[in-house]
C-alpha cells in the first residue's frame, strides 16, 4: 500500500478520482496491432471499485468491455497487443508489475468467469480436478485437502451430491451446472476481485435467475468486488450497484445504478434504454432504435465517438465533432462524457426520453 | 470399454473380410470377364501349355468362384493343399496363397519382408514424431517469429519434394560421394543391431524428412487452434504457470488429432513404404508387392494387399480406442 | 401493464381482455398478389397505422394459413458399430396443435431443449416430421418430397439466428438475395436485378451493396440481407428463428422495427421463435410457450403476459430481469430449481411436474391436455391460476 506514484499527468480523467479505491483503473488503453491498423479496443478508461460492490459494465460488441476485463486480468493475448495506463489493485500497479507477479495474483486475488461454461472448461479433465488445480496452484496442500475444498465449493454453489459430481466431466453437466462449477472454480482461492464476462448470456432465463441469485449471495459472503460485463440492462438492474456504460472503447457514463436507470444523461444510455423491449412497460408500436451501427475501432469517429449516431449532436456545438468529451462529474459518483450542456441533457431526458421509456 | 473394443475389433474383422472378398473378386473375376485365363496370370509370364493346365487344376479354377473363395479363406486358417496328380504342394497355415512364380507360399514372402518394413517404419516414425511434433509446437508457441517462419518454409519445401528425389540425392551424397554409409543393405536387427541402424539411417532420414514436415504443419495448426480455445484462457485465468498451460492443457488437446493421423500413417507405412524401399533396395512389403505386380505374381499381390489392409484396419481400431481413452466425451458408457 | 401494478392479483376466471387494450394487427390486409406480372409496391411507404382494433380471435380463426395437428419430431438415438440399433428417441417435438392465421404473428417461446427451433424447421420442411400433420394454405405438406415441396418453398421462408454463418461468405449480396428467385425461376436478367435492388431498399440497405460480400457488413446489416433473401419470393409465411438474439442491443431494435414494418407492408404471416420473452411480447399477436416438446400455454399477447396461467409461464416471466433496479428488487421472483430435463427422457405425465411447486399426485400420473380455459387462452395444467408477475 506504500509508495504509490501520482497518476500521470496525461491521465486527465484520473484526476477526478481523488479517492483511492480497492481497484483503480486509470487511463487504461488496450491496442491490438492488425494489418489493417491499430484497433483501439480500450481508449482511456478510468474507474474505481470498492470491495463488496458490484460494477456492471454495459456495452455492445466492440465497445471494449471484454478487452478491458482481460487486461485487468493480464490476459491480453498476442505479441502486437499493448496495454498502457494504470491498474491499481489493492495498492499494486498491475500494468508495471512483472508477468510472474500478475500470474500469482491471477486466480488468487482476482478471478474470472466466462460466457460459455462449456468451452471454458477443459473437456478432457474432470470438473473436480480442474478446481483442485486452481486451488493447488496457489496453495501448497495435498490433493486430498484440495479435493475436500472442491467438494465444499461445489456444494456451496448448489451442485447436488457434490461429492459424487466432483468426478464428472464438463460435458456431463448441464449449462447451468457448468456455470456453477466455473463459479466454484473462480471462488476457490477467495478472490477479492471477481470479473464475470457475460456470465449468463449463454444460459436459459430461468437458469440465469439462479446464477444471478447465487452471485448476489456469494458477494455478501465473500465481500469481493465484482465486475459484471453484460449487454443486458435487466441483468445490470438486478445485480449491479454501479453501472459503467462503454461505447467505442471508452466510458460514456458511470454512476450509481438507480441514477443510470432513472436519470441517465448520455444520449447513448438513453438509446440503450429506449431501444430495448421490456416487460415492465406498456408495449409500444415501434421501438426507438439507435440509428446506424457501432463504429469500427480502427477508425473511431473524431470528437465524441457517438456523434454520428446521436440525435442531439446538433445541440452540442461544433466541439462534438472535433473534441473527445471527458467524463465530468454531474452528481456524486455520477460521471458523464458528453458535450451537451448539463441543463439540456436533464431537460431532454425529462421531456423527450423518459416519457417514451 | 471392453464392449467398445470388442465391437471395434469385430467391425475390423468384417472390414477385412470385405477387403478380401473385393480383392479376390478383382483378381479372379476381372480376367475372366476380359476373357483371359487367370491360370496364365498365375503361372507367370508366357508359361507353357502344360504349366497352365497344371495351375488351373491346382488352383481349382475349374470350380465355381464361391468355392474358390472358400478354399482361399479356409486356407488362411487351416492351410491348403494344391493338388494336381503327382505335383503336390502344401501351403501351411496361415496360407495367404501360393506364389507359383517363386515356388513358395506367400506367407513366407511376407514374413521375410515384414521385419524390413517394420524396421523402416518404426525407426522413421520415432524420428518424425520427435522432430515434426517438436518443431510444430515450437512454431505455434512462437507464432510469426523468425523460427516459425523459417520452419514453415522448410516444411513447405520438404512436403513438396518426392521421396525418390530426396532419397537418391541422399544416397548419392552419403553412400557414393562421401562414403559415410557405403554398401547399404538390410541387416537383421538380431544379427547386428549397429549395422542394422547404420544401414537404415539414410532411409529413416528420407522418410522422416517428408513426414516431419507434414507433422510440423499439422501440429502447429492444431496447437494454434487449441491455444485460442476458451479453456486455455481459463487455465491462464486460474494463474497456472505457462508451462502447465501449454504442457498439460494445450498439448493434450492439440496432440489428439496428431496421434489420430499418426496411427493411420503408421498403419499404411507398415503396409510397405513402396518408394523408399525401392529407392534403397530394401525388400520390404512395398518392394515385394511392386515386384509381384511387375511379374504378374497375382497370389503375392493378393496376399500382401490383404495383409497390409490388416495393418490399416488395426491402426484404425487402435486410434478409436485411443480417442476413447483420451477424450471422455467419446468414451462409451 | 403498468395499470396492473396496483390492482393485486386478478381473480381467476375474469373475462380476458382480448383485443381491448391490445392492438392486434387485425385481419391481414389482403396479401399482395404474388404473380410476377404485378410487382409489389416497393416504395417507401408511410408508416402504416397498426392500431386497427379487430376482434380477431373468433372472426379470423377460420382463416388459418398454417394448421399443425399433433406434430411430432423424434430423433432416433442409436448405438452399435456396424448396424445401428435404435435404443431410444429424443422427443424434440411431441404432439403440437396450433394454427397461425393469415397476417398474424405467432410467437414461440421456450428454453433450450423445448423444441421450438425443431418445430420451425419441421414446418418449413427442413426436417421430416415423425408424426402428425402440417397443413399450409389448406394443403397437407407433412410428407411432401423435396421435389413436390419445391413450388411451396416460395411461400414458406426462414430467417435464421446467426447472420454470420447463415450467409455464404463467397457469394455477393446480390447472388444471396437472388438465389431463391433463381430457383423459382420467375425472373431473369434485368428484371431479376431490379427486384434484388428493390428488396435491398425494402430492408433498408443501399441497392449499391449488390456486389459486396457479407463480411463487409455489420451484424445488423447482415440480418437485413437475410431478411431480404427470405422475402425475395413473396412468401406467405416467414419463420424467424431467433432472428435478433445475436444482434447488439441498439441494432436489435432496428431489426425488430423492420420486421414489424414489413409485416404491415406486405401482409406477411410470421412464426417468431425466440427465447427472449420481451421481444416476443413486442412482436407477437399470440404466444405459445413450449416446454420439453409440448405447448404448455397459448394465448394472445395480453392474456399471456398479463394473465398467465401456467406455473412454468409464471416462472419464465418472473425470471426475466426488468431494467429498473427499484422495481426489480421489489418484484416477486419464482426461482425454479434445477435445469430442464432432457427431451430424451421427459418426465411422465405433466413434464413440468418435477420442477413445479404446485405439483400433486395427479401431475405425476395424468398428462394435462391443452384446453381452452378462457376464450383464446389455452393451458395444459391441472392447477392453472392467474398471477401478477411483471
Amino acid at each position: 500500500m506504500t509508495a504509490r506514484p501520482e497518476p500521470s499527468a496525461a491521465a486527465g480523467t484520473a484526476a477526478a478520482l481523488v479517492d483511492r479505491h480497492y481497484l483503480d483503473v486509470r487511463d487504461l488503453r488496450v491496442t491490438f496491432g492488425t494489418d489493417d491498423g491499430d484497433v483501439r479496443a480500450v481508449n482511456g478508461l478510468s474507474f474505481g471499485l470498492e470491495r463488496g460492490r458490484t460494477l456492471g459494465i454495459v456495452g455492445e460488441s466492440g465497445s471494449g468491455k471484454s478487452a478491458a476485463s482481460l487486461a485487468l486480468m493480464g490476459l491480453q493475448r498476442g505479441r502486437r497487443t499493448t496495454v498502457a495506463g494504470e491498474i491499481w489493485l489493492d495498492g499494486e500497479n498491475l500494468v508495471t508489475a512483472s508477468p510472474e507477479r500478475v500470474r500469482s495474483l491471477r486466480g488468487r486475488q482476482m478471478a474470472m468467469i466466462f460466457q460459455d461454461p462449456l468451452s471454458a472448461m477443459h473437456p478432457y479433465f474432470k470438473i473436480g480436478d480442474q478446481i483442485i488445480e486452481a486451488y493447488r496452484v496457489h496453495h501448497d496442500v495435498s490433493k486430498k485437502v484440495a479435493k475436500k475444498r472442491a467438494i465444499e465449493l461445489l456444494d456451496r454453489v448448489g451442485i447436488p451430491s457434490a461429492a459424487r459430481r466432483v468426478d464428472s466431466y464438463p460435458h456431463e453437466f448441464s449449462g447451468g451446472m457448468r456455470q456453477r462449477a466455473m463459479i466454484a472454480m473462480a471462488l476457490s482461492c477467495d478472490p477479492s476481485l471477481l470479473i464475470a464476462d457475460e456470465p449468463t448470456t449463454a444460459l436459459d432465463v430461468t437458469v440465469q435467475a439462479q446464477i444471478l441469485d447465487l452471485l448476489n449471495d456469494l458477494q455478501k459472503e465473500f465481500n469481493s468486488a465484482i465486475i459484471i460485463i453484460t449487454h443486458d440492462l435487466g441483468v445490470v438492474a438486478e445485480i449491479a450497484d454501479e453501472v459503467l456504460v462503454m461505447y467505442a472503447g471508452n466510458a460514456v457514463e458511470h454512476g450509481p445504478v438507480q441514477e443510470i436507470f432513472s436519470a441517465p444523461q448520455h444520449p447513448y444510455t438513453w438509446g440503450l434504454l429506449s431501444s430495448i423491449t421490456r416487460l415492465d412497460r406498456t408495449r409500444s408500436d415501434r421501438l426507438r432504435a439507435v440509428p446506424g451501427n457501432p463504429p469500427s475501432l480502427i477508425a473511431v469517429p473524431d470528437g465524441c465517438p457517438f456523434h454520428p449516431r446521436c440525435q442531439y449532436a446538433n445541440l452540442a456545438g461544433p466541439a462534438t465533432r472535433t473534441e473527445r468529451p471527458t467524463l465530468e462529474t454531474v452528481a456524486p459518483g455520477h460521471r458523464v462524457a458528453c458535450h451537451l450542456p448539463v441543463e439540456a441533457r436533464v431537460r431532454i431526458f425529462r421531456e423527450e426520453v423518459a416519457p417514451s421509456l | 470399454m471392453a464392449g467398445f473394443v470388442i465391437r471395434r475389433v469385430l467391425g475390423g474383422i468384417v472390414i477385412l473380410w470385405l477387403i478380401s472378398v473385393i480383392t479376390f473378386l478383382l483378381f479372379f473375376l476381372v480376367p475372366k470377364v476380359l476373357g483371359s485365363n487367370p491360370a496364365i496370370l498365375f503361372a507367370g509370364r508366357s508359361p507353357s501349355e502344360a504349366a497352365v493346365a497344371g495351375v488351373t487344376k491346382k488352383l481349382g479354377l475349374d470350380q465355381p468362384i464361391v468355392v474358390q473363395y472358400w478354399h482361399f479363406l479356409a486356407g488362411i486358417f487351416t492351410g491348403r493343399h494344391f493338388d494336381a496328380g503327382p505335383d503336390k504342394t502344401w501351403c501351411p497355415p496361415p496360407c495367404f496363397g501360393y506364389s507359383f512364380k517363386n515356388s513358395e507360399p506367400v506367407w513366407q514372402e511376407i514374413t521375410r519382408a515384414l521385419p524390413v518394413t517394420i524396421s523402416l517404419a518404426l525407426g522413421a516414425a520415432v524420428l518424425f514424431l520427435l522432430i515434426g511434433v517438436g518443431i510444430g509446437i515450437l512454431s505455434a508457441l512462437r507464432r510469426g517469429s523468425v523460427v516459425d517462419r523459417a520452419a514453415m518454409t522448410v516444411a513447405l519445401g520438404a512436403v513438396s519434394l518426392p521421396v525418390y528425389f530426396t532419397g537418391l540425392v541422399l544416397l548419392l551424397l552419403v553412400s557414393y560421394q562421401w562414403r559415410i554409409f557405403p554398401n547399404i543393405h538390410y541387416v537383421a536387427f538380431l544379427d547386428n543391431p549397429l549395422l542394422w541402424a547404420r544401414n537404415l539411417l539414410p532411409a529413416w532420414i528420407v522418410l522422416a524428412f517428408l513426414y516431419s514436415a507434414m507433422y510440423a504443419r499439422l501440429t502447429r495448426a492444431s496447437m494454434l487452434d487449441v491455444l485460442g480455445e476458451d479453456y486455455i484462457r481459463t487455465a491462464r485465468a486460474k494463474g497456472l504457470p505457462e508451462r502447465t498451460v501449454v504442457g498439460k492443457h494445450a498439448l493434450r488437446s492439440a496432440l489428439t488429432p496428431v496421434v489420430t493421423i499418426f496411427g493411420l500413417d503408421l498403419g499404411s507405412l507398415l503396409g510397405g513404404a513402396v518408394l523408399t524401399e525401392t529407392t534403397f533396395g530394401f525388400r520390404g512389403l512395398g518392394k515385394t508387392s511392386i515386384e509381384a505386380i511387375s511379374t504378374g505374381d497375382l497370389p503375392t499381390i493378393l496376399g500382401v494387399t490383404i495383409f497390409a489392409a490388416g495393418f490399416v484396419v488395426l491402426a484404425n481400431i487402435l486410434v478409436d480406442v485411443f480417442y476413447a481413452v483420451v477424450d471422455p466425451r467419446v468414451r462409451p458408457t | 401493464m403498468n395499470s396492473h401494478d396496483s390492482t393485486g392479483p386478478a381473480s381467476t376466471g375474469g373475462a380476458a381482455p382480448v383485443g381491448a387494450d391490445a392492438f392486434l394487427k387485425g385481419a391481414a390486409p389482403p396479401a399482395p398478389s404474388t404473380s410476377p406480372a404485378a410487382p409489389v409496391v416497393m416504395d417507401k411507404p408511410d408508416p402504416v397505422p397498426m392500431e386497427k382494433l379487430a376482434a380477431v380471435t373468433t372472426a379470423a380463426s377460420g382463416d388459418a394459413l398454417l394448421r399443425v395437428t399433433d406434430l411430432q419430431v423424434h430423433f432416433p438415438v442409436t448405438q452399435g458399430a456396424l448396424v445401428a440399433r435404435k435404443i431410444g428417441a429424443v422427443r424434440a417435438v411431441d404432439g403440437l396443435n396450433f394454427a397461425i392465421r393469415r397476417g398474424e404473428t405467432l410467437g414461440l417461446v421456450g428454453e433450450s431443449g423445448s423444441g421450438k427451433s425443431t418445430t420451425g424447421r419441421a414446418i418449413a420442411r427442413l426436417l421430416e416430421p415423425t408424426g402428425g400433420k402440417v397443413e399450409f394454405d389448406g394443403r397437407d405438406i407433412t410428407h411432401l418430397s423435396a421435389r413436390t415441396m419445391r413450388p411451396l418453398r416460395r411461400d414458406i421462408q426462414m430467417i435464421f439466428q446467426d447472420p454470420y454463418t447463415s450467409l455464404n461468405p463467397r457469394h455477393t449480396v446480390g447472388s444471396i438475395v437472388s438465389a431463391p428467385l433463381k430457383i423459382v425461376g420467375d425472373l431473369s436478367g434485368d428484371a431479376l436485378k431490379a427486384r434484388v435492388r428493390d428488396l435491398l431498399e425494402l430492408v433498408g440497405l443501399s441497392p449499391e451493396h449488390l456486389n459486396r460480400y457479407p463480411h463487409e457488413f455489420s451484424g445488423g446489416q447482415r440480418q437485413r440481407i437475410g431478411i431480404a433473401r427470405a422475402l425475395a419470393t413473396h412468401p406467405k409465411l416467414v419463420i424467424a428463428d431467433e432472428p435478433v438474439s445475436a444482434l447488439d442491443v441498439s441494432v436489435r431494435a432496428q431489426v425488430v422495427n423492420l420486421l414489424g414494418d414489413l409485416q404491415s407492408e406486405l401482409g406477411l404471416t410470421y412464426m417468431f421463435i425466440a427465447h427472449d420473452l420481451s421481444v416476443v411480447r413486442h412482436i407477437s399477436d399470440r404466444v405459445a410457450v413450449m416446454y420439453l416438446g409440448t405447448i404448455v400455454e397459448m394465448a394472445d399477447r395480453a392474456g399471456m403476459y398479463e394473465h398467465p396461467l401456467h406455473p412454468y409461464t409464471h416462472a419464465l416471466l418472473s425470471a426475466v430481469p426488468v431494467p429498473d433496479p427499484a422495481k426489480q428488487h421489489r418484484r416477486e421472483r419464482i426461482l425454479l430449481r434445477g435445469d430442464p430435463p432432457t427431451p430424451l427422457n421427459p418426465p411422465a405425465a405433466c413434464r413440468f411436474n418435477p420442477r413445479c411447486w404446485k405439483a400433486e399426485e395427479v401431475c405425476r400420473t395424468v398428462e394435462p391436455p391443452l384446453v381452452e380455459i378462457q376464450p383464446g387462452h389455452q393451458v395444459a395444467c391441472h392447477f392453472p391460476e392467474e398471477r401478477e408477475l411483471v
